[in-house]
C-alpha cells in the first residue's frame, strides 16, 4: 500500500512508536485533570522521567528497569507538585510551571556525564507467526511492550473513568470538590494519588523518547513534547480515546511530514508542521461556541484551590 | 573651601577611574565581564558544546581577568531581546550572542547600550558596537561531501537540514556539489525538520530517511540522534558542530567541527588592550575555525587520502567549491567555467544548484 511514494504501513506504524511518549504524557495529564489538578509540569516531569529512565536503564542494563526508574522521576515530581499545591495550597499554575523549569535543569545536572552513552535496546515483542500478516503484523505486531501499554492505559482509564466506583469519586472530586468533600471523600488525598498516576505516565513518556525513540540522553531532549501532550487533553475533552486519536494525529503529521519530503513530494512543510495546532484551536472554538465551558467537558473544579474550610 | 576640592578631587578621579576601566590599567585589578547567550544547553554535544568549550577555554586562557556569565536555552527572537539587556545591565563589556535567531535582537540591544560591545555569530547586520563572525562550514561541508559521495552504495545521501536561511542552503550545495564531482550517480534528500534541536524529530527525520533507501547520512542540527539511529541502522553518519567521537569509528566516520576558541580568545584579548573594533569575520578551514574531524578506519584509504588532499586543497586556495561551471537549480547558468562566487553571493544563497530535487521551502 503506497500512496504518493509513502508506505502506509511503515507510516502507521512509525507514527504509533512517535506518538507513544505524548500519548503517555496526555494520558496522565487527563486522569490529573479530571481529578480538578491543573499540572502544567508535564514537561518537567517528562524530561526527568528521561533521564531517570536512562540513568536506572544504563546502569541495571535492563530497559524495563529503565522505565520503572522513569515512572520513579516522573512520579517524584509528581509528589512534589501535590505538596506544594494541595499541602501548601500554592497557585497551581505558576507551580507547575516551576516544576517544568525545575525538571529542565535537573535533569540536565543529573545527566552531566551521560552524554553519548548507549542505553540497552528495547526489543519488540515476538509475535511469532502474527507478525507475517499482511499490512496488520507491521500495524499491530510489531512493537515494544510500552506501545501496548500506552494503549492498554488507554482502554483501562476509559474503563475506569466510566464504570468503576473509583472512577465516579475522581470524577466528583474534580467537578466540584466541596460536594466530594461533604460526602466524606478525601479531595487531596484522591488528587495527590491522580497526580502520582500523571507523573509516573509522564515519566514514563519521557523515559520512552530517552530509551527507544532517540535513543540517546542529550538535555532538554523531550523538547516541548510535554506541551503537546498538555494541549492534547484539552483537544480530546477530557475522553480518553480522543486522547488517543489526538497523540496520534499530532504525531502522525510530524513523522507524515517529514517522509513526505524524505520521498520528494513537495509540500509546504510549514502548513504541516501547524496543523495539529491549528486543529487543536479550531476544536477549541467549535465547542466553546455551542455551551460553554461545559460543553467543552472541562472538570468544573480544574485549576481551584480545594480547602476543608471554605 | 576644603570640602569643595575635595568635591573636585574625587571628581577628577572619577574621571580617571573611567578611562582606566577602558584602557589596560585596571584589567589586572578588575575582570572583563564577558557574556554568552546560547540557543540550547551545553549538554546538546553539538552547536552549544562548542561554544561553551570556547568560554572556557576564554577562562582558562586569562584566569581572574575575566568573569564570564551564561543564559542558557534563550529561544530566537524577541525573548533574547531581554536576555541580552540582562547581561548588559550586569556590566558585561562583551558579549556572545551564539546564534543565527539572535541578529536582530542583538542589534537593538547594542543600540540601547553603545558602550557595550556584541560578537554576533553568523549574523549579517552591522553596527559600530557589533561585529560579525561566522565559519566557512561549506569547505569542511565539501569535504564530507566527497567522502560521502565515495561511501554511498545506495547513491542516495540524507541530510537532515534545520531552517532554510543560506547558512543551511550553502551546506547542502556544498555537500552535492562534491558528491556529485566524485559520483555523479550521487543523489541527496533533503528533509526540513524547522528546529536546531528537537531529538526526537531529528531521530524521526533520519529515520525516514533511511526509510527511503539513504546510507549516509548528513546533518545540520544540534543533537546527536541522528547519529544514535544511524548507528541502530547500519549506516554512517558525519558529526556536526562537535566532532561527536563518542560515536566513531561507525557510524562517525568524519564530523564538521566549529572551533571558535581562537577567535573568543583573540577578541577578548582585544578588549584588555583597548584595540576592538567592530569587524566581519568569515574564517575557514585555513583559520581553523572550520576543522574536519579525524577520518576513520570505516572509509577506505584512498577516499581518506583523496578527502585529505581536498581538505589541503581548499586551505591553499587552490580548490573552490562554488566554481562554475554550476547551474542554479532551473538549468540557468549562475557561474560560467572558472568564475568563482564570490563572498556576497554566498552569504546570501537561497537556491539550489542543478541536480538536486525538491524545493527549499520558502
Amino acid at each position: 500500500m503506497t500512496i504518493g511514494g509513502i508506505d502506509l504501513v511503515v507510516l502507521i506504524a512509525s507514527l504509533m512508536v512517535a506518538s507513544t511518549p505524548i500519548l503517555l504524557a496526555a494520558i496522565g495529564e487527563l486522569i490529573a485533570e479530571k481529578s480538578g489538578v491543573l499540572n502544567l509540569g508535564v514537561e518537567g516531569m517528562m524530561i526527568m522521567g528521561a533521564i531517570c529512565g536512562f540513568v536506572a536503564a544504563v546502569h541495571s542494563g535492563s530497559p524495563v528497569v529503565g522505565f520503572f526508574g522513569g515512572a520513579l522521576g516522573g512520579t517524584a515530581m509528581a509528589l512534589l507538585f501535590a505538596f506544594l499545591t494541595q499541602i501548601l495550597l500554592s497557585n497551581q499554575v505558576a507551580t507547575g510551571l516551576a516544576l517544568t523549569l525545575f525538571g529542565l535543569g535537573l535533569s540536565a545536572l543529573i545527566g552531566q556525564g551521560y552524554n553519548g552513552v548507549r542505553p540497552p535496546q528495547t526489543d519488540n515483542l515476538n509475535f511469532g507467526p502474527l507478525t507475517q500478516i499482511p499490512v496488520l503484523g507491521p500495524i499491530l505486531f510489531q512493537h515494544d511492550w510500552v506501545v501496548y501499554l500506552s494503549l492498554a492505559l488507554v482502554a483501562g482509564t476509559w474503563a475506569v473513568l466510566r464504570y468503576s466506583r473509583v472512577g465516579l469519586i475522581l470524577r466528583a472530586v474534580g467537578e466540584n470538590h466541596d460536594a466530594a468533600h461533604a460526602l466524606g471523600y478525601r479531595v487531596r488525598t484522591v488528587r495527590t494519588l491522580a497526580l502520582m498516576f500523571g507523573g509516573a505516565c509522564a515519566g514514563m513518556g519521557g523515559a520512552y523518547i530517552s530509551l527507544v525513540r532517540v535513543p540517546q540522553w542529550s538535555d532538554g531532549m523531550t523538547a516541548g513534547a510535554g506541551w503537546i501532550a498538555l494541549a492534547i487533553v484539552v483537544f480530546a475533552s477530557w475522553r480518553p480515546w480522543r486522547v488517543l486519536l489526538g497523540a496520534y494525529i499530532f504525531g502522525g503529521v510530524t513523522v507524515l511530514q517529514l517522509r513526505l519530503q524524505a520521498a520528494g513530494i513537495a509540500i509546504p512543510v510549514q502548513i504541516l508542521s501547524m496543523a495539529p495546532y491549528l486543529i487543536t484551536i479550531l476544536v477549541l472554538v467549535i465547542m466553546s461556541a455551542r455551551r460553554g465551558r461545559a460543553a467543552i467537558g472541562a472538570p468544573a473544579s480544574l485549576g481551584r484551590i480545594f480547602h476543608a474550610s471554605s | 573651601m576644603k570640602r569643595r576640592t575635595f568635591l573636585a578631587n574625587s571628581a577628577v578621579a572619577g574621571t580617571a577611574l573611567a578611562t582606566g576601566l577602558a584602557g589596560r590599567a585596571m584589567a589586572a585589578s578588575d575582570p572583563l565581564k564577558v557574556g554568552f547567550i546560547y540557543v540550547g544547553v551545553p549538554g546538546d554535544g553539538g552547536w552549544t558544546y562548542q561554544h561553551n568549550l570556547a568560554k572556557q577555554a576564554v577562562e582558562k586562557h586569562y584566569g581572574d581577568k575575566v568573569k564570564t556569565s551564561v543564559i542558557e536555552n534563550v529561544p530566537e527572537g524577541a525573548d533574547a531581546e531581554r536576555a541580552l539587556t540582562q547581561l548588559a545591565l550586569a556590566g558585561n563589556k562583551l558579549i556572545f550572542a551564539t546564534s543565527f535567531g539572535f541578529m536582530d535582537p542583538t542589534i537593538n540591544v547594542a543600540k540601547k547600550f553603545p558602550k557595550v560591545n556584541f560578537e554576533m555569530c553568523t549574523g549579517y547586520k552591522s553596527a559600530p558596537n557589533v561585529s560579525n563572525y561566522s565559519g566557512r562550514f561549506y569547505e569542511g561541508r565539501a569535504v564530507c561531501g566527497a567522502i560521502a559521495g565515495q561511501m554511498t552504495k545506495s547513491n542516495k545521501i540524507g541530510y537532515i537540514a534545520s531552517f532554510p536561511i543560506p547558512e543551511v542552503i550553502r551546506g547542502i550545495n556544498a555537500a552535492y556539489i562534491n558528491a556529485k564531482r566524485v559520483n555523479p550517480d550521487a543523489e541527496i534528500k533533503v528533509v526540513w525538520v524547522y528546529t536546531w534541536f528537537d531529538p526526537a524529530k531529528e531521530a524521526d527525520a533520519a529515520q525516514a530517511l533511511i526509510n527511503e533507501g539513504v546510507d549516509v547520512l548528513m546533518q545540520h542540527t544540534d543533537s546527536t540522534a541522528a547519529m544514535a539511529v544511524a548507528k541502530k541502522a547500519g549506516i554512517v553518519a558525519f558529526g556536526q558542530d562537535s566532532d561527536m567521537s563518542a560515536f566513531a569509528p561507525t557510524p562517525r566516520i568524519s564530523a564538521l567541527i566549529d572551533n571558535w576558541t581562537p577567535y573568543y580568545i583573540k577578541r577578548v584579548g582585544d578588549m584588555m588592550n583597548g584595540s576592538w573594533k567592530a569587524e566581519n569575520v568569515w574564517y575557514g578551514l585555513k583559520e581553523g575555525m572550520v576543522q574536519v574531524g579525524e577520518i576513520t578506519d570505516a572509509v577506505p584509504a584512498k577516499v581518506k587520502a583523496h578527502a585529505l588532499d581536498l581538505e589541503a586543497k581548499i586551505k591553499a586556495g587552490t580548490y573552490h567549491t562554488f566554481e562554475g561551471p554550476l547551474n542554479k537549480q532551473d538549468g540557468s547558468v549562475w557561474l560560467k567555467k572558472g568564475e568563482v562566487a564570490d563572498d556576497g553571493a554566498l552569504a546570501g544563497l537561497n537556491f539550489y544548484v542543478e541536480g538536486i530535487q525538491g524545493k527549499i521551502p520558502s
